[in-house]
């Protein structure tokens, strides 16, 4: 899936996570994370971004996380969110959201 | 005989209540993709309910998903987002009819059969909010061996019909409609939401009028109304006691082979035998009432 605008999904209530994606400079993909619960969870949060990301087939483009205790699978979702209103996507295939 | 007296609604793009509502261990947990969230974020509620329903703790209570009408732009993608996910029931908003449930019944069955899902294994709701649905309700409650129960959902009806909430009066018949339908049809029935989270008092007075008709329960808006339903909807202690003589009387007359048995000169059959079962049932589920 291929970002070609800038989007937003979430929002930075607590137990919730805030993503900003845009297409980037067009080398690559940068993630960058930044949470309350850096210390303990980071390298979890970043692993469930970019794993969320090559489920959807993201090789480009940046994304920017700001997270507020959020769970797993509300992480997912909002990465997944802001991935389709990026990629303007129409359709959703749920095999590559599971 | 599955335990429905609390539905807790949770709007479907709220991810810290989706995150913890479990917790409150209402009987019913529905995701709201409806009312509860705006059309901007209908997207985002679609996957983020999509993504909570596969948490391992919604593996342990019943979860609905409300979806959007069939009729508009949103109906379909909740529709796929909710069976594929693996949500126990879907919750029809707006049925006015038969037709209605038919629909949703052949689309469900069409995505089970494309992402691999048992066919059958999701169960529907119809929820009734029109004067044509209330005319029509045993018609909806006898539209799919699907449907685990129907909704009277109270605040569309009474625009409808052209009034407004008041002492209940202006419910009467259709939730009398709705009751007995969901009873023809050998399914449940739940009540409107109560929606004045400080009226303790008015609510409990509704789910005492509400338990006295005979619906299973109510559709909630808030966790702390979980346990006053709850506790509203358990028996006495006297009630306990004498259900666990009925029961007590039943099997021992089974075991010597009678049709009908008797306790203290009153006689025990088939229904007196079901409601004992039901009042020993809440009391398992939330103890005595206090």
């Amino acid at each position: 899936m291929k970002i070609v605008k800038e989007a937003l999904a979430g929002t930075l209530e607590s137990s919730d996570l805030l993503v900003k994606v845009s297409p980037g400079s067009g080398t690559g993909l940068e993630v960058v994370v930044s949470s309350e619960v850096m210390q303990q969870f980071g390298h979890q949060i970043d692993h469930v971004v970019r794993d969320t990301l090559a489920r959807l087939g993201v090789t480009a483009g940046l994304v920017v996380v700001e997270d507020k205790g959020a769970l797993d699978c509300a992480i997912r979702a909002r990465v997944q969110t802001a991935v389709m209103r990026g990629a303007e996507a129409q359709t959703i295939d749920w095999s590559a959201l599971s | 005989m599955k335990l429905r007296r609390s539905m807790l609604f949770l709007p479907g793009a709220n991810a810290a209540m989706l995150s913890t509502a479990f917790v409150y261990k209402p009987d019913s947990i529905m995701f709201d993709l409806e009312d509860a969230v705006s059309l901007r974020e209908k997207d985002s509620a679609r996957i983020l309910v999509f993504n909570a329903l596969q948490l391992p703790v919604y593996r342990e209570i019943e979860t609905v998903v409300r979806i959007n009408p069939l009729n508009t732009p949103f109906g379909l993608p909740d529709l796929e987002a909710a069976v594929r996910a693996g949500v126990d029931v879907v919750r029809l908003p707006k049925t006015d009819g038969a037709e209605d449930v038919e629909l949703l019944e052949r689309e469900v069955e069409r995505i089970e059969r494309a992402c691999g899902r048992e066919v059958g294994s999701t169960r529907l709701m119809a929820a009734i909010e029109s004067a044509s649905g209330v005319i029509n309700a045993l018609a909806i409650a006898k539209a799919s061996p699907r449907l685990i129960g129907i909704a009277l959902a109270g605040f569309d009806y009474v625009m409808d019909m052209q009034t407004e909430r008041g002492d209940g009066t202006e419910l009467f018949y259709a939730r009398c409609a709705v009751l007995h339908a969901a009873r023809a049809a050998k399914i449940d029935a739940f009540d409107v939401v109560w929606s004045d989270l400080n009226d303790e008092a008015g609510f409990l007075k509704e789910v005492d009028l509400i338990k006295r008709l005979g619906f299973n329960g109510k559709s909630l808006i808030n966790p702390r109304q979980i346990e006053l339903l709850h506790n509203a909807y358990a028996p006495t202690e006297e009630e306990v006691e004498y259900a666990g003589r009925v029961v007590a009387a039943a099997a021992e007359g089974e075991r010597k082979g009678l049709g009908v048995v008797s306790l203290n000169g009153k006689m025990i059959d088939g229904p007196v035998i079901d409601h004992a079962r039901r009042v020993l049932q809440r009391a398992e589920a939330s103890g005595t009432r206090k």
